[in-house]
């Protein structure tokens, strides 16, 4: 089995508001290997972008990591000084963000973002070099060079993602964080963007975490899935393990709202209730109060995780 | 439930502090804001009653003299009692500015509703006046036009009230525009309501509650802008007890040291509008957090 | 605008009781002068007269002479104009190094003691009438602690007209390289310039912070803080630059408020620029005078909102394009 580049291990993280606290990741645990893309999936408020963002540790306050580690080559990120993780970010571990049309800085060319992202991390840079480099990964993007000179605003939606992930690998980080990348982009901007990826995934001998809603580009994207509901994992798998035998309830009706271009069903299916109030979470699971398959048990116990052949779920049902 | 007085008080600072947990400092602003306002009026209603000497008294201490235990404020130069003057000039003030603020804000708001409901060449040219005023600097209209008028308490007022009508006008206008389109109005108007019933019933309820705030910040504004015409000698008889007339008398006894009879005028003056302001502020943050910064 | 303007005070100064005759001759004066001097100055014809010929002067740049003293408003102007015109650029040179970074300051460290205090600072220094805050400082740094003159742009012992050539004293003294010279005009600003400046600096605390808020919020600065750049830069290059451009917009209503303030500094500090003239001649009913500075004035609001335009298409590539 290949290294484990990022390993989280029962990961708490609260945000105390004035209302109350609310627990947007409880008890995650999850190991990404060297070259593989996890697929992180759940609906909004699942605290799936909340795990993303903890790994950076950039939380927005008052959120806070209040229990469990996240290890990066064995270094404990909870552990880092202000220096070190300044020295992580963008240099080690990359993020790109939901919204590509905010993500840069309006009022600087594209040029002077690269150029100040490796001036940070390597002092000194000659201009020329740093250029050079930036052309470079432009290049590799298929964006014309001359773009370094322009402004944000002059390019559009998926010109800058791509321009964003340039940014996020010029420095040959092994660990890319995709918080919802595709999710303002139109489909094929969308296929494109998902191509460049995957290329760019084996040049540069990528890990990935992928975060999305959309299962779709997931099964598409991903080597292994994670499934989160209510700031808990409920499932992971292989890819195939996951779409073609699902286990957790959740992740089952999930697939089964997902309009599916085989036309196995001919209605789609809606899961009734809403998502849980992370302040005041239904005690047991989570996810019991929308369950078709509800227990006793579901009521009163967070369910523990069952594991065979390394597929994974949170459910009594596989007590 | 309990109904003695100390339940009710209890009850009291109960809700006080939990509208504070709810809204943080904003609340607090608000309050202390409040508190000022409300000491403010209550020293300027009550000034023949706690004030220890008339303020026109001219023997009613020695000339200049620092503040002591008969004179906690000092005397002036005409041997009147500084405190004496300070608690009657609250009148004055007070009563200039927020008249000047009910002036403004009843002619800016009426304009306002009329001009953006009625629209055309009228509210064109209305709308290029108000705005040559607004972008203006309002100090040196109500200047001009205290100087022209003869000194007196409306004069001063009418000095002040003119400058802050185009706030309220623009801001009013803005709104009638927006309701103007709301459907509810669409359907008054389908179904045949008079001009006038579909101002007063439908636009005017929702104007008034945004301009509240504008309103308390104004107080505050037209506070200073009164004392600084006072203080510019212009505006007011020296017959009327003022607190920026008494800081420009005693501007002229600065060089020598006598320390007290422009410190406390100009506290006041300044506490004062910050009680507006406060209060302005703390309701801002509290009904609508985005309005201040437009 | 200016047209406007000109118009709503043409006709307030002249329907109001009193008039420049009267007040020069006093009021004892045989009915017959006054009005063969009213005569003279064109106060008899009728109203529209009297506009009409005004418009057609000021189109013709021209402000007219003043009804009281032998003297063109424009030169009256001219003479005072660069006094206000040295005080406000130091007021607004004050109010931004104070108020900018001191609200910046409070946005990024949101909800600390440090930032309830900077905004008690800006609310209480807002209330702060700009005349009586200069007076405290005539008394506190003038009288007291002697460090600064309270009165005047030169002390008595310099004579402006060694080295007066634009009227910017400061650019004067530096043409002919007299330094003792342009070291007493800077002690001169020092008050003037601090009072204008910090009274203003309230608003740009609170226009500061309040825009810093919405762009730290924003996601290139989570973006720039992913990528590892340093903590300063990300608030103060990439924040900063951005919550400055609203601030920009709103600069207009701003200059008005330096305007004013500077009228007040100018009568507390003894300064001979514009407010001083205006309040001159308004107890001398001098028209033209009046009428004048009015004019100006709009001017110097009109050609700031240019000013404040160009510096947004400096800054703001948006708006360049």
């Amino acid at each position: 089995m290949k290294e484990n580049v990022l390993e989280i291990k029962n990961l708490h993280v609260q945000f105390p508001i004035h209302i109350g606290t609310v627990r947007a990741v409880e008890d995650v645990s999850l190991n990404l290997r060297k070259g593989e893309v996890m697929g992180l999936v759940g609906e909004s408020g699942c605290g799936k972008s909340t795990l993303g963002f903890s790994i950076l540790r950039l939380l927005r306050p008052p959120g806070k990591i209040t229990a469990g580690e996240i290890n990066y080559h064995g270094r404990n990120i909870g552990n880092m000084s202000q220096k070190e993780l300044l020295d992580l970010r963008g240099r080690n571990i990359s993020m790109i963000f939901q919204d590509p049309l905010t993500s840069l800085d309006p009022l600087y060319t594209i040029g002077d973002q690269f150029l100040e992202t490796l001036r940070t991390h390597e002092k000194g840079i000659k201009k020329k070099i740093a250029l050079e480099r930036a052309v470079d990964m432009l290049k590799n993007l298929g964006i014309s060079p001359n773009r370094l000179y322009e402004y944000p605003h002059q390019m559009s939606g998926g010109m800058r993602q791509r321009i964003m992930i340039g940014i996020g690998l010029i420095l040959n980080p092994d660990l890319l964080i995709a918080d919802e990348p595709t999710t303002a982009l139109d489909v094929i901007v969308e296929a494109q963007f998902l191509d460049l990826l995957n290329e760019l995934r084996e040049k540069f001998d990528l890990t990935i975490m992928f975060i999305t809603h959309n299962l779709g580009v997931v099964a598409q994207a991903s080597d292994r899935i994670t499934v989160m509901y209510g700031g808990r994992m409920v499932e992971t798998g292989t890819a195939e393990d996951v779409f073609a035998d699902p286990k957790h309830p959740y992740t089952q009706g999930l697939l089964a709202s997902v309009p599916n271009i085989k036309l196995e069903q001919t209605e789609l299916q809606t899961m009734p209730g809403a998502p849980p109030d992370l302040v005041n979470p239904p005690p047991g699971c989570v996810f019991h109060p929308r369950c078709p398959h509800v227990m006793d048990i579901c009521k009163q116990e967070v369910p523990k995780s069952f594991r065979a052949n390394g597929h994974m779920r949170a459910c009594w049902l596989y007590k | 439930m309990k109904h003695s007085p100390t339940a009710a008080m209890g009850r009291l600072i109960g809700g006080f502090t939990g509208m504070g947990r709810k809204y943080g400092a904003e609340w607090w602003i608000l309050i202390i804001g409040a508190l000022i306002i409300g000491g403010i009026i209550l020293m300027a209603l009550l000034a023949p009653l706690i004030a220890p000497y008339d303020p026109h008294d001219q023997a009613a201490g020695p000339q200049l003299a620092p503040p002591s235990s008969e004179h906690l404020l000092g005397t002036d130069n005409l041997q009147r009692d500084v405190l004496s003057r300070i608690i009657f000039g609250a009148r004055t003030i007070l009563g200039v500015a927020i008249l000047a603020a009910l002036i403004s804000s009843v002619v800016g708001i009426s304009l306002g509703m009329f001009s953006g409901y009625s629209g055309g060449t009228f509210d064109k040219t209305l709308s290029l006046i108000m705005d040559s005023v607004y972008s203006f600097p309002g100090l040196i209209l109500a200047i001009t036009f205290a100087a022209m008028l003869e000194p007196g308490i409306m004069s001063i007022t009418i000095a002040v009230a003119v400058i802050y009508i185009p706030t309220y006008f623009r801001l009013v206008r803005g709104q009638t525009l927006t309701i103007k389109e709301e459907l509810y109005v669409e359907s008054a108007r389908a179904i045949g309501a008079p001009n006038l019933v579909i101002l007063g019933k439908y636009i005017f309820p929702n104007v008034i509650a945004t301009t509240a705030v504008v309103f308390t910040m104004n107080v505050g504004d037209a506070i200073m802008i009164e004392a600084a015409l006072t203080y510019l000698g212009l505006g007011l008889p020296p017959s009327i007890v003022d607190w920026g007339m008494d800081l420009a008398m005693g501007k002229k006894f600065l060089p020598s040291g006598q320390w007290w009879l422009i410190t406390f005028p100009g506290v006041m003056i300044s506490t004062l509008a910050l009680g507006f302001t406060m209060l302005g502020e703390g309701l801002a943050e509290i009904l609508n957090p985005r309005l201040l910064e437009r | 605008m200016l047209f406007i303007l000109l118009t709503i005070v043409f006709v307030v100064i002249r329907i109001m009781p009193g008039d420049p005759v009267s007040a020069m001759l006093g009021g004892h004066a045989p009915d017959k002068v006054i009005e063969a001097k009213k005569a003279e100055l064109g106060l008899n014809k009728p109203l529209i007269v009297q506009y009409g010929n005004y418009l057609w002067q000021v189109a013709h740049l021209d402000l007219g002479t003043s009804m009281i003293f032998k003297q063109k408003v424009t030169s009256a102007i001219s003479d005072k104009l660069p006094a206000t015109i040295e005080l406000t650029i130091f007021g607004m040179l004050v109010t931004l190094l104070v108020g900018v970074p001191l609200g910046a300051y409070a946005a990024d460290n949101r909800r600390s003691g440090q930032d309830y205090l900077i905004r008690l600072f800006g609310i209480v220094i807002y209330c702060i009438p700009v005349y009586w805050l200069g007076l405290m400082f005539q008394m506190i740094f003038g009288v007291w602690l002697d460090w600064f003159p309270v009165a005047g742009r030169t002390s008595p012992r310099v004579f402006a007209s060694t080295f007066e050539q634009t009227g910017l004293y400061i650019i004067d003294t530096l043409l002919i390289n007299d330094w003792k010279a342009l070291w007493d005009v800077l002690m001169h600003l020092v008050l003037p310039s601090l009072t204008l400046g910090l009274v203003l600096s309230g608003i740009f605390i609170r226009l500061t912070r309040a825009n810093m808020l919405d762009v730290l919020r924003s996601d290139y600065i989570l973006a720039a803080e992913a990528r590892g750049i340093r903590h300063f830069p990300v608030v103060y290059k990439h924040g900063l630059l951005n919550a400055f451009v609203p601030i920009l917009t709103m600069m207009g209503l701003q200059v008005s408020l330096l305007m004013a303030g500077a009228v007040l500094t100018e009568s507390t500090f003894s300064w001979p620029g514009m407010g001083r003239l205006l309040l001159e001649r308004i107890y001398l009913r001098d028209y033209p005078t009046i009428q004048g500075v009015i004019v100006i004035f709009a001017l110097i609001v009109a050609f700031m909102s240019l000013i404040v335009d160009i510096i947004y298409a400096l800054i703001d590539p948006r708006v360049r394009y």
